[in-house]
């Protein structure tokens, strides 16, 4: 079993990180996807990560959401270790009751929505709170019709998702996610699989999100435009590695490694 | 008795049984080929007597019980002059109740043959027959081995039905040295190991060796 | 123009009777409902425990896998007839003594079941992996997720599977009469012996398979158009 001396039982500290990625490493095979990735996330900051594809992005995503197992170090969630639990004074990998006690924390959208096709859009919100947070089904409409609301959704909140189009099918999985008040949210290329004339109805719900809640979000995306007016902070990845990160401002203004000014001039050149 | 000696003493008996268990599957298989083919083109011929008596075939062979089919070929249709040996009675209700299946495989493996493979055989002027047989047959074929192996399984546990109007197959057999030693465990479980060891060591592989045969001859794999 | 017919000599012994016919229907029809119960009782059998067998095949123990996926095979490869007389002779010699209907029930829903475990499986594998993953980003538990998610969605897709093994059980009840069994064709054969007449009671046995059967397909593709319009999928 791996060495977790190294690595704190609990991060503590009045600025301490809402999300911590310590020497994370992940690999598909031989294939290594992220390498001794180190990645802070503050309470309240919108991070958004680009790069060109198979550059491990996802996989930062799903590993956070525990979609994926990682193969060495250790993420952090709120202070306290998501991928591992305590036990006696060691840190072992986690038990699936310690992942379900914790993933509580974690929502997510995906890039194919994945609702579920046989409920409708209030079901689609209420399913979480319902059978998971144990929320009255009264309590779970009252929150989902609210959370429609806030997407713009509302007034489809009994249609099922194969009559919804993909920027309402989107919209609709993020008030899902919302519904179980996580900490932190993760949307991982929630644009790539819309019509261009659709994106907009989709950005906006996220840009609404960052200006009036609190939440901290990590983003994948595709959408450099998007990217730069919203983040915080901006981490360009590339072969597994965070090549380069920073205020948008600055790593879309003034890039310092050669690999983002290749990629982001490869960028501007496709539109 | 330990079932050492038991199967000492009734092995002659089984490996008969087995021996016509086998010979009723063949013929009842090669029954069910030839019917599967002729009704199975016959439901996509343009002809609409042809194509009707085919699809009465299938849908009066389908929608009935092998064993009710039995009964009537070996019970009625005496009555209308004709009278089959029990024997063939056997194998000829087997290969007509499971051409009938086949008839369905034979057509939907042929719809699976794309477009093109008609249509080029038809810029090279190839007759209507000739296509079939060369271009679209073997390529059909490939196409629905698969679906022919689940098939002939079938059509080997339909045989143990022939017991019931007294071919001596391994059903039969079964059936009296259990009546005349009441051994039921032993006897019953000896025939269904077998019917298994028929099923899954020789039927199955010889199936899933013709479908790798085929598919290297038409250059799939 | 048919006169022919009749001057054949074969012909007097094809003498189809209708008031035989009447005569012998309502126990053909009693009978019926036998078989439809037999029927009945066996696919539930097969419906519950084929899903056993498919959500087994799919845990995480490599050895109930493999020991439920070779009984699948097992089942499969053999003979139903030879399974029913299993059961029937076989239980008693351990003390176990079924009734026919029981032992009927049994042996045609336990056959089945590993068919429609196929079919189950078929349908659970149809299930998008998102499905999961969104099940898992809004932390339901395994149990929630098949229950809540996973069997709802698998099921409009195994419904002509399902629908098809249906008629197949239906259709493999006459195999009961061997062990007494009072179905369709136990009630022809007695019919058969008594009066020493085959012709209309076999016969009628066929047209009542055929007048069942064959709406079946028919009715499978509406009942599957109807729960996915249910479920809105």
């Amino acid at each position: 079993m791996e060495d977790m001396s190294g690595f704190p039982q609990e991060i503590t500290g009045k600025d301490k990180p809402m999300v911590s990625f310590r020497k994370v490493r992940k690999a598909y095979g031989s294939l290594l996807v992220l390498d001794d990735l180190d990645l802070d996330v503050s309470a309240g900051e919108m991070v958004s990560i680009i790069g060109p594809s198979g550059s491990g992005k996802t996989t930062v995503l799903r590993m956070l959401m525990t979609l994926e197992e990682i193969n060495g170090g250790a993420i952090y969630v709120d202070g306290k270790p998501l991928t591992h639990m305590i036990q006696g004074d060691k840190l072992v990998p986690a038990s699936e009751k310690h992942l379900r006690n914790r993933r509580s924390d974690i929502g997510m959208c995906f890039q194919h929505f994945n609702l579920f096709p046989h409920m409708t859009a209030i079901q689609n919100c209420m399913e979480g709170p319902v059978q998971v947070l144990g929320l009255s089904k009264e309590e779970a409409r009252d929150r989902g019709e609210e959370l429609l609301e806030l997407v713009g959704m509302a007034d489809k909140r009994d249609q099922h998702p194969s009559r919804l189009s993909g920027g309402q099918q989107q919209r609709v999985a993020i008030a899902r996610a919302l519904a179980m008040r996580p900490k932190v949210m993760l949307f991982d290329e929630v644009t790539s699989a819309l019509d261009p004339e659709v994106i907009g109805e989709v950005t906006n719900v996220i840009r609404k999100l960052v200006a009036e809640h609190n939440l901290t979000m990590l983003m994948v995306t595709h959408q450099m435009g998007f990217a730069r007016d919203i983040s915080d902070r901006v981490c360009f990845f590339y072969d597994g590695k965070i090549e380069e990160q920073g205020p948008p401002v600055e790593l879309f203004g003034n890039p310092q490694r050669e690999r983002t000014q290749q990629f982001l001039s490869a960028v501007k050149e496709a539109v | 008795m330990s079932l050492i000696e038991f199967l000492g003493e009734y092995w002659r008996l089984l490996m008969s049984g087995t021996g016509i268990t086998v010979v009723q599957f063949l013929l009842g298989a090669i029954l069910t080929v030839g019917l599967a083919l002729l009704f199975g083109l016959m439901k996509m011929s343009s002809n609409r007597l042809i194509k009707n008596s085919s699809v009465v075939y299938i849908e009066v062979f389908r929608g009935t019980s092998l064993l009710v089919q039995l009964y009537w070929i070996f019970f009625v249709l005496p009555l209308f002059g004709i009278t089959l040996e029990k024997f063939t009675a056997g194998w000829v209700a087997i290969g007509l109740n499971a051409g009938a299946y086949g008839a369905e495989l034979v057509r939907g493996g042929i719809m699976a043959v794309p477009k093109g493979q008609w249509e080029a055989a038809t810029a090279i002027n190839m007759s209507a027959a000739r296509r079939m047989w060369r271009i679209i047959l073997p390529q059909a074929l490939v196409n629905m081995l698969p679906a022919w192996g689940n098939l002939m399984v079938e059509i080997l546990k339909g045989t143990a039905l022939v017991s019931l109007i007294s071919v001596t197959d391994l059903m039969f057999q079964a059936k009296q040295i259990n009546a005349s030693t009441y051994m039921s465990a032993q006897i019953f479980g000896t025939a269904l190991i077998i019917y298994y060891i028929l099923a899954r060591f020789l039927l199955t592989p010889f199936m899933r060796w013709l479908e790798g045969f085929m598919a290297r001859k038409l250059g799939r794999a | 123009m048919l006169s022919w017919l009749f001057e054949d000599e074969w012909f007097p012994k094809f003498d189809w009777r209708w008031d035989y016919a009447w005569e012998i229907l309502p126990r053909l029809l009693e009978a019926t409902l036998n078989t439809l119960i037999a029927a009945a009782g066996g696919y539930a059998i097969a419906l519950v425990l084929g899903l056993v067998f498919a959500l087994a095949q799919r845990s995480q123990n490599k050895i109930l896998t493999f020991v439920v996926r070779e009984f699948v095979e097992f089942v499969r490869s053999t003979p139903l007839l030879l399974q029913i007389f299993f059961l029937f002779y076989v239980g008693p010699q351990f003390g176990i003594t079924l009734s026919p209907w029981a032992t009927g029930m049994i042996a045609i829903g336990l056959h089945y079941s590993c068919y429609l475990s196929e079919v189950y499986r078929g349908g659970l594998d149809s299930v998008p992996k998102g499905q999961w993953e969104a099940a898992t980003a809004l932390n339901m538990t395994t149990a929630q997720t098949y229950r809540r998610l996973i069997i709802p969605q698998a099921i409009p897709p195994a419904i002509p599977g399902m629908g098809n093994y249906l008629v197949g059980i239906f259709k493999d009840t006459p195999m009961l009469s061997v062990i007494g069994v009072a179905e369709l064709i136990h009630t022809a054969n007695a019919i058969g012996s008594e009066t020493w007449r085959y012709l209309e009671a076999y016969t009628m046995v066929g047209l009542i398979f055929l007048a069942l059967s064959l709406p079946a397909a028919a009715l499978i593709r509406a009942f599957e158009g109807l729960v996915r319009r249910k479920l809105g999928m």
